[in-house]
């Protein structure tokens, strides 16, 4: 991988979380999806529009991991969650609060952070 | 159509195995089974090879081709990756060449070398099995992700971590006497309970050890076993398999595995069978609780009601219907592209009565074997059954 080369729209969508600006694909039948999709996987939909994410989250589970892959090295342990935003879920990373503390139905901000670990960006979820 | 025939099965010590190549141990598993299967190796018109990781364990692409000169063969020869479910998926294809008449004799098999590369590695390699956008970069892992499952599923139906050391103690147990698996130790509750935690609810005695190791398979068709006379008793009779979304936040369940009941109810259709008819199963318990997931998606269980299994003994050797008999990959090891194929040789064995724990279940006549990929974004479920 080159130094300037980019995942296509996820770093597009990572750039609109971090400006605040957070959206989901959304199908006419309602399904949520993030990108790059160009189909909705559940009702073969073609026309999906952006829709902009809910301001918060729910945890729908998490765990806390001691055993990590040398990209997260530094960062265990960790949170790792999936959180709901209306019709489409996201993993991320639980930040800001003691992994003791972190559970299911915590409501969290959507934000993007860095791993400790590489510096790469990474999707950060924060108590709100 | 004829229904495939195992002609004979052999897997290979499953452990750590620093100084052998994926090469080597494919072709200990593969010659032994030839050898067992009574078949000419001129015979053997294809093979069907399952692997996950051998890019980054082995620097090694391109295993078909490499494998059949390992053991011999000069067939068409295809590498299937499907990650955990790899050797599942390479059994499918076998069946089929073989029902649709393409091929008379087919070697289906797999191995995984893990362990030479470390275990920080090796989480990263099975890591790669999930979304790696969105999931592998939001420090998802292997037992990470079956940690979320875990805890939705305890949120969802209820119950424990010590509901899941019984399924460990369970699994431990029974590859006790079973000279291939990786782990021949006694565990307690308390052992599995107080173990240290690697993704929260998980802890060490809920995951399957790294693991290097082959299987091999060698199937053939009825004719072709009564006409050389070959003694190959067991059948597989339904072949099914099921996919789902990759990534665990686009799935409807994070507490149900619906690619395994696709899976099951596919092979059950297949075979004419339904899950009351099953004597025992080998199932993919990766991790204790994916053995719940299993046999809930086998239709053993309701919903929910799988976690108890192991605690009420339903599910041990001398339960009604006893999981894992050779210790799961759980104790047996989890060379992750040959586990299908050793699950096959197990139920192949258990039936013919020629596994150290076929006392178990005397009178049996069908077993079922399930392999996942991932978390169980694909699954294969296969039926078994002793022909007259
Ligand atoms: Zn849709």
């Amino acid at each position: 991988m080159t130094e300037s080369a980019q995942d296509g729209e996820y770093d597009a969508w990572l750039d609109s979380i971090e400006s605040d600006d957070g959206y989901y694909l959304e199908c006419s039948n309602g399904h949520g999806w993030l990108p790059p999709r160009r189909v909705c996987p559940r009702c073969h939909d073609q026309d999906l529009s952006e829709v902009g994410l809910p301001e918060s989250g729910e945890i729908a589970s998490h765990t806390t991991i001691t055993v990590p892959t040398p990209q997260f090295e530094d960062d265990a342990p960790y949170v790792t969650a999936i959180a709901d935003f209306g019709p489409v879920s996201v993993t991320g990373l639980v930040r800001d609060v003691d992994p003791e503390d972190v559970a299911t139905g915590d409501v969290v901000g959507i934000d993007v952070g860095e791993r400790v670990t590489t510096g790469e960006r990474a999707v950060v979820f924060r108590p709100r | 159509m004829s229904d495939p025939r195992i002609a004979g099965a052999s897997v290979t010590h499953f452990g750590k195995h620093p100084e052998r190549t994926g090469r080597d141990l494919f072709a200990e598993a593969g010659l032994e089974a030839l050898s067992q299967s009574g078949i000419d190796p001129d015979d053997a018109e294809a093979l069907y090879y399952g692997n996950f990781m051998g890019e980054l364990a082995e620097h090694q692409g391109h295993q078909g081709p490499l494998m059949a000169e390992a053991i011999g063969l000069d067939v068409p020869a295809t590498r299937v990756e499907a990650a955990c479910a790899s050797a599942g998926t390479a059994v499918r294809e076998a069946v089929k060449t073989i029902r649709n008449g393409e091929a008379e004799v087919v070697v289906v098999g797999g191995a995984e070398r893990m362990t030479n590369i470390g275990t920080a590695a090796a989480t990263d390699a099975l890591a790669i099995a999930a979304d790696d956008l969105y999931e592998v970069r939001a420090g998802m892992t292997f037992p990470g992700a079956y940690a979320l499952m875990a805890r939705s599923y305890f949120d969802q139906y209820g119950g424990s971590h010590e509901d899941l050391a019984h399924i460990a103690v369970k699994n431990h147990e029974h590859a006790l006497v079973n000279e291939h698996a990786q782990i021949q130790k006694e565990i307690t509750v308390e052992d599995a309970t107080e173990a240290p935690t690697i993704a929260s609810p998980l802890g060490l005695y809920d995951s399957c050890p790294i693991t290097d190791g082959a299987a091999a398979a060698v199937l053939t068709t009825e004719s072709y076993a009564e006409e050389h006379d070959l003694d190959a008793p067991v059948a597989i009779t339904g072949t099914g398999q099921g996919g789902d979304n990759l990534a665990l936040q686009d799935r409807p369940h994070l507490a149900q595995t619906p690619a395994a009941d696709k899976a099951a109810e596919e092979a059950y259709e297949d075979a004419g069978v339904g899950p009351d008819d099953v004597d025992f199963a080998e199932v993919h318990d990766c991790f204790t609780i994916a053995e719940v997931f299993a046999i809930e998606s086998l239709g053993f269980y309701e919903r929910g009601e799988g976690i108890a299994a192991a605690r009420n003994g339903e599910t041990t050797r001398d339960g009604d219907r006893p999981i894992n008999l050779s210790g799961g990959l759980k104790a047996k090891g989890h060379p992750v592209g040959a586990t299908g194929v050793a699950q096959l040789a197990t139920v192949a064995w258990l039936l013919d009565g020629s596994h150290p724990r076929a006392d178990a279940v005397p009178d049996s006549t069908v077993g079922v074997a399930h392999n996942a990929g991932g978390t169980v974004a694909s699954t294969t479920v296969h039926v078994m059954e002793v022909q007259e």
